[in-house]
């Protein structure tokens, strides 16, 4: 670790404190040796309009996911991206974004994927960091190229498919992190995304439904370690040494639970399901429940 | 086949982006982002506004009006935290005055995607702007003096 961690007291209550700075720690620390500050967001002009000083920007469609298949890009293209941003394999990598880190934790996500060991998330991402007032820029840094190796991507360990869902059903505990009305079929997408659609709606048999934004606080932040307790384990039954697949549309709300999971809660085989409804609900034969209630997987 | 020519404004907006390397092409949405016009003061308590719309990305209001000599009008707004959408917003609104109900409804459904903005934005968001588009001409199609 070339950076030291944050060790501000709500943080030490979380399963793995050292993947949160806070913005007072952020601002602390710009531009320390070794630290790449990297904004991601939704909307791929947000960074333009003004962002952290020092931070470089990185675009889940265009930067990390295959311009051609359906996949997210490979070792060599994510090498190249993170050396064109200054970004080494021990660089300790600050994430944050727009809507509760829905983004960063994408963005985080795949870094973890390709087994980037310190990456962290802005607790309260871009919103918090504007509500306190601090200082934006439109600068764009020019980092000196870096070298970063190329690392296979690892699909194994936090990354789920269809077939894994499939193998799974009944057998461990499923989170549907998409809004109530995806989940009980009322509608195939969410309002302003007529083009992420599904043919089918529903969710998996199974599937207790947490909506992702659950686990933020009005101010962006993360909530509390207990109160973080009380909906994943208190209210959708998960219980410690579960395995646990979530799923939301696209994979992009349920990067943002996994988050949660593994490393607030301390989960240690949670997957992120990236083909979500977009291929669970377009794929034929699967089995499909409508309603508000979890569903019984069907005797196989 | 017949090809009809774009309408000038169209047309001007297009030649101008594919003139631009992509990383500038960013920079020209975000100029027509930031210069999207307020809505007029007839628009602004509009109750659409106020709904509230739960895990709505970019939330886009258009309104349409189609005046006595069939000309169209197209207001839009758009949060200043969505100035992808914001930039598309303009982009129609600006290529799209003065035009006749006929001539916004022979514009090519396509035409968002031959602005050269699908690498730098990729082709999903520009399907924002093609879906906008269609909302355009429906609410022309709605309002049309028959």
């Amino acid at each position: 670790m070339t950076v030291g961690f944050d060790d501000a007291a709500k943080f030490a209550e979380y399963a793995h404190p050292e993947r949160l700075v806070s913005t007072e720690w952020l601002a602390a620390h710009l531009g320390d040796e070794g630290l790449v500050v990297v904004e991601s967001d939704e909307d791929v002009l947000l960074y333009e309009t003004g962002h952290i000083p020092t931070a470089v920007k990185i675009d889940w469609h265009t930067d990390l996911n295959d311009p051609v298949l359906r996949d997210f890009v490979s070792g060599e293209r994510f090498a190249q991206l993170l050396g064109e941003k200054g970004i080494g394999r021990d660089t300790t990598v600050v994430i944050y974004g727009d809507k509760n880190n829905w983004w960063a934790a994408y963005a985080l996500w795949i870094f973890t994927l390709f087994g980037h060991e310190d990456v962290r998330l802005l607790d309260g991402g871009r919103d918090k960091w504007i509500a306190e007032g601090r200082e934006l820029t439109t600068d764009v840094p020019t980092p000196a190229a870096v070298e970063y190796p190329v690392v296979a991507r690892d699909d194994s360990k936090v990354r789920a498919f269809k077939e894994d869902v499939l193998a799974r059903l009944g057998k461990g505990p499923l989170i549907d992190v998409r809004s109530p009305e995806e989940y009980s079929g009322e509608r195939t997408e969410i309002p302003g995304y007529p083009t992420e659609s599904a043919l089918r709606p529903g969710h998996i048999p199974s599937a207790a439904s947490v909506p992702w934004a659950r686990a933020a606080a009005p101010d962006a932040t993360f909530r509390t370690r207990e109160e973080l307790e009380a909906i994943y384990k208190g209210e959708a039954g998960l219980a410690d040494g579960d395995d646990v697949i979530a799923y939301c549309r696209i994979g992009e709300r349920s990067s943002h639970t996994w988050f949660v999971l593994t490393h607030l809660l301390g989960f240690e085989n949670v997957r992120n399901y990236d083909g979500s409804w977009t291929e669970w609900g377009s794929a034929v034969r699967v089995p499909i429940v409508k309603g508000a209630d979890r569903g019984e997987v069907p005797a196989a | 086949m017949t090809i009809t020519a774009l309408p000038t404004a169209l047309q001007e907006i297009k030649d101008e982006f594919l003139a631009l390397e992509l990383r500038e092409r960013l920079q020209l949405l975000l100029e027509f982002a930031n210069e999207l016009p307020e809505l007029p003061e007839r628009y602004r308590d509009h109750p659409d506004l106020f709904e509230r719309v739960v895990e709505c990305q970019s939330p886009v209001y258009l309104f349409v009006e189609v005046g006595d000599d069939d000309v169209v009008q197209l207001f839009a707004t758009a949060p200043r935290e969505s100035p992808t959408t914001r930039g598309f917003a303009a982009i129609l609104v600006e290529g799209l005055a003065g035009l006749t109900v006929d001539e916004v409804l022979a514009v090519p459904d396509d035409f968002p995607q031959t602005l050269g903005l699908a690498e730098a934005v990729s082709p999903l968001r520009v399907r924002g702007m093609t879906a906008m588009l269609g909302r355009t001409k429906h609410q022309v199609q709605l309002k049309r003096h028959s």
